[in-house]
C-alpha cells in the first residue's frame, strides 16, 4: 500500500527543506506518494465590500492558479527530477485546519511543514500556524527548522 | 437615454453650485440649497407619499406591507419555519469544503446588513419614535417580520437570474431577474420594468444611499463640535467616497468594513447596559409601544399616524422589498438560490426587530420624549412629539443614549459618520448596478457615475433633514413599487425552486458537511 505525506508548503524559503526531508523520507519508505498543499489563508467570516464580493470568484481563481504556478508546481517538478511521486493541491482556509483535514481524508502518515516563517505580533499573541497545527493534528507533525 | 438622465441628475447639481449666485445675499449656501433641492424633488415625493383617497395613509406604505403579507402566507411563514436554518447556513453547516475561498453565506449577509444597518436604525427610529410616539415601534417590529419574506422572494431571485461574465464577475440584482424571468414566463414588459427600476435605483442609491447618509453624518458632527456649513461635511466626505469608489483605494473601505460590524455590536452592548440598568422600567416601556399602537397616546394622526411611522422607517431601515439587498446578494455562488433567499430574511430580523428596537427602547426608556402629566399622553411640538432637549433624528438618539452615558454621543458620533460612510460605499455599488444595466459597462460609463454620486454627498450635507429624508424615502419606495409588482409574478418561480429545496432537505439530499 503506498505510504501519503502531507507536505506543506508557504512558498517561503524553508519550503526546500520541507521538501528535502519528504524526498528523503519517501526514499526510506520506498512505495511513498507526497502531497504538496498551499493553503491561501481564508476565512469565511471576514468582512468584505460588495464590489469585493461580485469579484471574489475571479480572485479565488486567479489566487489558486498563482499559487500553483509559483509553489506548488515547481515543488512537483523537483520531485519529478528526483523520481519521487507527488500530487499538489490548493485550498483556501486556515492552514492547520485544512492541513488536518486533508492528512485525514488522504490517510496520510504524516504531516510535514516548515518552521513558522514570521513572528508578528498576531502570531505571538494566538501562536502561528504551526504550532496551531502541532496541538491540533490527528497525524503526527515534522517541522522542519 | 444617458444623456437626458445625466443632464436631469447634472441639473439638481447645478442648481446647488448656481443657485448662489442668483439668490439673496442674505441666504445662506445652506438655505438656497435646501429650497432649490425641495422646489425640484417636490412632485415625486408628493405622488410617491400621496394619500390613499379618503383617508390620510400613504398608498405606498400599505403597498409594502400588503406585498409583505403575501409573501409571508404564500411561502407558509417561511421567517419562522426557516429561521433555524437560515443560521445553520451562515454558520457554514451546508457549505461544501471544496467551495472554500468563494463568498460565504456570512459574508453576503454581513455585506448587505452593512448597506442597511446604519442611519436608519439610528436616526430612522429617533424620527418614527419622535413623530409616531412609541407605538410606532410596535408596527416597526411587525413590518420587520413581514419583511423578512419579502428579502427571502428578492433574494432568491436575485442569485438565481444573476449575470456570470466570462471573467468570472457577477452582477445581479431586480434589474436582472425582471427582464429574464419575464422572459421566462412569456409575459411581456420585463425590460421596460427593468430599466425603471434601474432609474429609481440610481435615485434610491443618490437619496437614502448617500443625501440621507451624509446629511445625518453632518447633523452629527456639528452637534459636537459646533454649528459650521453643511458644505464642508460633505466635501471632506466626497474627497474620502472619491477615493475609494474611483481612486481605488480599498485600504479605507477595508478599514471600514472591519470597524463598522464592531461598531454595531458595541452600538447594541451599549442599548442592553442602558436598558438593564433601567430593567425595572422595560415593562412600562413595553406597555406604551403597545398601548400606543392602538391609541397614538395623543401623537398627530393618532394610531393610524404611529403605523405610517413605523411602518415606513422599518422599510427605510431593512429595505425589504426595495430589492436592494438582491443586488448584494448576488454575489454568492451557490448551486441552490433559495440558500442565499433564507439567509438574507435575517437581515431584516437583525436590522429592524433587534437593533431598530434596541434604539426606540432607549429612547422611550431615557424620557426623552415628554409626556403630559395630566392625560398621560405624549405633549406635542408641532407635529413632533416634544422632546426634552427639543431634539430629532440622530440628534435625540444621541441625547437618549448620552442621558444614560455621557461619552457615548462622541462615540455615537463615529458610528455615524462609519455608518453613513459604509451605507454609502454599498449604495455606490447598488446604484452603479443599475446605471451600467442601463448604459452598459464601462471604465467611463462607470466614471460618471462614481462623479455624480460624489456631487451628491456634498449637496446632502448641505440641505436640511426635510426635504433630504422626503425624497430619500421617495426614492427608495419607488424602487420598491417596481420591484414588488415584478415580485407578484416571480413568487412562483420561487416556490418551485423552493419547494424542490424542501423536498431534498427533508430526504437527506442535502446534507450537513458539518454540525
Amino acid at each position: 500500500m503506498t505510504t501519503t505525506l502531507v507536505i506543506g508548503l508557504d512558498g517561503h524559503e524553508s519550503g526546500e527543506r520541507v521538501l528535502d526531508y519528504g524526498k528523503r523520507m519517501a526514499g526510506l519508505i520506498g512505495d511513498c506518494e507526497l502531497l504538496v498543499v498551499y493553503v491561501v489563508e481564508w476565512s469565511p467570516y471576514s468582512f468584505q465590500t460588495p464590489e469585493e464580493n461580485a469579484q471574489r470568484h475571479k480572485r479565488r481563481e486567479e489566487e489558486i492558479s498563482l499559487a500553483m504556478a509559483r509553489v506548488v508546481d515547481p515543488a512537483l517538478a523537483k520531485l519529478k527530477e528526483s523520481g519521487v511521486k507527488g500530487r499538489g493541491v490548493v485550498r483556501h482556509g486556515h492552514v492547520a485546519d485544512i492541513l488536518n483535514a486533508i492528512a485525514k481524508e488522504e490517510k496520510a502518515e504524516q504531516i510535514i511543514v516548515g518552521r513558522a516563517s514570521s513572528q508578528g505580533l498576531v502570531d505571538r499573541l494566538f501562536g502561528s500556524s504551526t504550532s496551531t497545527l502541532v496541538m491540533s493534528a490527528h497525524v503526527p507533525v515534522t517541522v522542519i527548522g | 437615454m444617458r444623456k437626458i438622465f445625466i443632464a436631469l441628475l447634472v441639473q439638481i447639481a447645478a442648481i446647488a453650485v448656481i443657485g448662489p449666485a442668483l439668490a439673496q445675499e442674505s441666504m445662506t449656501l445652506d438655505a438656497q440649497v435646501n429650497q432649490m433641492f425641495a422646489a425640484v424633488t417636490g412632485p415625486f415625493v408628493s405622488f410617491i407619499f400621496a394619500p390613499i383617497p379618503g383617508t390620510s395613509f400613504p398608498w405606498i406604505v400599505m403597498w409594502l406591507v400588503v406585498a409583505a403579507s403575501i409573501f409571508t402566507i404564500y411561502f407558509g411563514f417561511v421567517q419562522f419555519r426557516f429561521f433555524g436554518h437560515a443560521i445553520s447556513l451562515v454558520k457554514g453547516d451546508y457549505s461544501d469544503p471544496n467551495d472554500a475561498g468563494e463568498v460565504s453565506h456570512f459574508q453576503a449577509l454581513a455585506t448587505a446588513l452593512s448597506g442597511t444597518v446604519g442611519l436608519g436604525n439610528i436616526a430612522g427610529v429617533a424620527v418614527a419614535v419622535g413623530i409616531g410616539g412609541p407605538g410606532a415601534t410596535f408596527w416597526m417590529i411587525l413590518a420587520g417580520l413581514l419583511g423578512m419574506a419579502s428579502k427571502f422572494t428578492e433574494c432568491t431571485l436575485g442569485v438565481k437570474y444573476r449575470n456570470e461574465y466570462e471573467d468570472g464577475t457577477v452582477s445581479g440584482g431586480p434589474m436582472y431577474y425582471i427582464s429574464k424571468g419575464f422572459k421566462q414566463l412569456g409575459i411581456p414588459g420585463g425590460k421596460a420594468l427593468a430599466i425603471l427600476f434601474s432609474i429609481f435605483c440610481i435615485l434610491g442609491a443618490l437619496g437614502g444611499g448617500n443625501m440621507f447618509q451624509a446629511n445625518q453624518a453632518h447633523a452629527q458632527i456639528s452637534g459636537i463640535v459646533g454649528d459650521y456649513p453643511g458644505w464642508i461635511t460633505g466635501v471632506i466626505f466626497a474627497v474620502v467616497v472619491f477615493a475609494v469608489i474611483v481612486g481605488g483605494m480599498k485600504s479605507i473601505a477595508r478599514v471600514t468594513e472591519k470597524v463598522v460590524p464592531f461598531m454595531g455590536i458595541m452600538y447594541v452592548a451599549a442599548a442592553i447596559i442602558i436598558l438593564a440598568v433601567n430593567f425595572d422600567q422595560i415593562g412600562w416601556a413595553f406597555g406604551q409601544i403597545f398601548e400606543g399602537a392602538f391609541t397614538g397616546l395623543g401623537v398627530a394622526g393618532g394610531f393610524v399616524g404611529a403605523l405610517i411611522q413605523g411602518f415606513k422607517r422599518a422599510a427605510f431601515s431593512n429595505e425589504a422589498g426595495v430589492g436592494s439587498a438582491a443586488i448584494a446578494h448576488s454575489a454568492v455562488r451557490t448551486k441552490e438560490p433559495i440558500t442565499e433567499g433564507v439567509v438574507s430574511l435575517l437581515e431584516p430580523f437583525i436590522d429592524t426587530v433587534v437593533i431598530c428596537t434596541m434604539t426606540a427602547l432607549v429612547i422611550i426608556i431615557t424620557g426623552q420624549l415628554i409626556i403630559d402629566p395630566v392625560s398621560g399622553n405624549y405633549m406635542l411640538d408641532g407635529s413632533m412629539i416634544a422632546t426634552v432637549g427639543g431634539t430629532s433624528g440622530v440628534a435625540l438618539t444621541s441625547a437618549a443614549f448620552g442621558s444614560a452615558v455621557s461619552w457615548f454621543p462622541y462615540v455615537l458620533a463615529i458610528a455615524v459618520v462609519l455608518f453613513a460612510f459604509s451605507t454609502m460605499i454599498s449604495w455606490s455599488y447598488y446604484g452603479l448596478k443599475a446605471w451600467t444595466y442601463l448604459f452598459g459597462e464601462g471604465k467611463t460609463t462607470e466614471l460618471i457615475f462614481k462623479l455624480i454620486f460624489c456631487a451628491f454627498v456634498i449637496i446632502g450635507a448641505a440641505a436640511s433633514l426635510g426635504p433630504v429624508i422626503d425624497f430619500s424615502d421617495a426614492a427608495i419606495f419607488a424602487m420598491a413599487v417596481v420591484n414588488i409588482f415584478a415580485l407578484y409574478f416571480l413568487m412562483k418561480l420561487v416556490k418551485q425552486e423552493f419547494q424542490s429545496y424542501r423536498e431534498r432537505l427533508e430526504s437527506g439530499e442535502i446534507k450537513k458537511f458539518k454540525g
